[in-house]
């Protein structure tokens, strides 16, 4: 025990180092739950809140990894060091994953204060989410500047992870459906920024346009027909926020991008610096990261809390002798809670006084 | 807790180093290794031998599968295990390669640091295996 201890705090400092190596091995451990992680994580967290996060999601081919790369680029051009997390699916059926994202990387090639690293699903409902904003801890840690999560934006597990980013930006490509599909599409209501990308296409400015009154229409629902300006939730230039009646909201912006190409990236970085600004002009930021570490509380609570009652499931015979008691109609299933939960209550009372 | 006793995901870095341009062994060894349960990462095509390191090195990866056509493995290969030692990401990293490496050469790669070569017609399952029975223990 007390030499993993040692091994850990080792580990821990040589991250704190700028060591890469104890950086990707940290990482590993948080991914694979290894024992000594939570402790890892902990003496991780006195050294974080640096870091800008940034969430980047979008369906597949919309253009992430290779607008990621060039905004890495850019920053890395402006004196900032860059951390990338890519989560990519992993198979329901073998585990296994293609983590493909990397191939996308080019123009930060030899450069190691880019920090890139994949990760997969690894078929974890809820856990994924733990597990990148503990991979987000050891970069922040680490001392990188900007943080970047890249996930595909396919499902409530991806949306999690994007929650874990102060700014979130939502990438859609020209002719990926109509309005419908906007409406659907669950992701619209996290984005505080959408990028159309691969702006050269046919059909980009009717997308910009959709895009558009979808937002209009969100914004309206909440200000209650504040009757907003023509092309209110507008360009990259618009001075966004000031015309609001509280003045507090944040307008989504669209940004259109030529990822390949570079261009429209330093108009997206000028606009995630606005957003930035925004949140901590308005106390927003606060807000966000208290929700995030309540949030984070309560998840571990329950993952732990689970856990032990998992143990006392199995000290009750294990759940498949519990439910052929129940079907047998011998107990139902209030009175088996109520036994396996009542002894743990009373531990926790008589704790308390 | 009750993840701490699941096995451990084997994570592989599939690599194309140099210039030869033909990847689809690569892309069938990635598949393969995907359809085992390994989480692999593809570096894509005409790698340096220094990408390939920051790759290995970042990814944190147990296996390092190199292939090769292009008859430039006695350069390449030497060059990338000499990157995993300065991360000192060498003990700790299981190096093969796959492709076209005539007999004579198989003893030099070995002495230089690669644990298994695997010339054209080898089994998948063969692979696999080895894969499975040697990734390092952490």
């Amino acid at each position: 025990m007390s030499e993993a201890n040692a091994a850990e705090k080792e580990l821990v400092r040589d991250l704190l180092d700028g060591d890469h190596r104890a950086l990707a091995r940290t990482i590993s451990k948080i991914e694979d739950r290894t024992p000594g992680y939570r402790e890892v994580v902990s003496e991780l967290h006195a050294h974080t809140g640096d870091a800008e996060v940034i969430g980047v999601t979008g369906s597949p081919g919309a253009g992430k990894s290779t607008l990621v790369d060039k905004l890495a680029k850019a920053y890395r051009d402006r004196g900032l060091t860059v951390g990338v997390i890519a989560v990519d699916p992993s198979s329901p059926y073998t585990g296994g994953a293609v983590l493909g994202d990397r191939i996308r990387m080019a123009s930060n090639v030899g450069d190691m204060d880019v920090f890139f690293r994949s990760m997969s699903a690894r078929g974890q409902l809820g856990g994924l989410s733990t597990a990148t904003a503990d991979a987000i801890k050891a970069l922040d840690a680490f001392g990188k500047d900007r943080i970047v999560v890249e996930t595909v934006g396919a499902g409530q597990n991806e949306v999690d992870v994007v929650r874990t980013a102060d700014t979130v930006v939502v990438l859609v490509q020209p002719g990926s459906g109509d309005d419908v599909q906007m409406l659907k599409a669950g992701i619209l209501e996290i984005g505080d920024v959408f990028v159309v990308n691969k702006a050269d296409k046919d059909g980009a400015a009717t997308t910009v346009s959709d895009l558009q009154e979808m937002l209009h229409m969100r914004e309206g629902a909440t200000t209650a027909g504040a009757g907003h300006h023509g092309a209110g939730v507008g360009t990259a230039d618009d001075t966004g926020g000031a015309d609001d009646a509280d003045g507090d909201d944040w307008d989504p912006r669209i940004v259109e991008t030529v990822a390949t190409e570079g261009e429209g990236v330093a108009e997206l970085i000028d606009v995630l610096d606005a957003h930035y600004d925004h949140l901590r002009s308005t106390g927003e930021l606060d807000r966000r990261t208290r929700t995030r570490y309540a949030e984070e509380i309560r998840q571990l609570l329950r993952a732990d809390a689970a856990d032990l009652l998992e143990e006392e499931l199995e000290r009750h015979g294990g759940m498949d002798a519990l439910v052929d008691a129940v079907r047998a109609r011998e107990t139902d299933p209030y009175t088996v809670v109520d036994r396996i939960l009542d002894p743990l209550a009373d531990c926790v009372r008589e704790r308390r006084d | 807790m009750s993840a701490g006793q699941e096995q451990r995901t084997i994570r592989c870095l599939v690599a194309k180093v140099g210039l030869d341009g033909h990847d689809r062994g690569a892309h069938v060894i990635a598949r393969a290794f995907r359809d085992a349960g390994f989480e692999v990462i593809y570096s894509g095509l005409h790698r340096a031998p220094e990408e390939i390191v920051q790759a290995a090195v970042q990814e944190d990866v147990d296996v390092l599968g190199i292939s090769i056509l292009s008859g430039a493995h006695n350069t390449l290969v030497p060059k990338v295990i000499e990157g995993l030692k300065e991360y000192g990401a060498f003990e700790d990293t299981l190096v093969i390669v796959g492709g076209i490496v005539p007999d004579e050469d198989r003893e030099e790669l070995v002495a230089a640091g690669v644990a298994e070569v695997f010339g054209p017609g080898t089994p998948m399952q063969e692979t696999i295996d080895f894969v499975r029975d040697n990734a390092p223990q952490r």
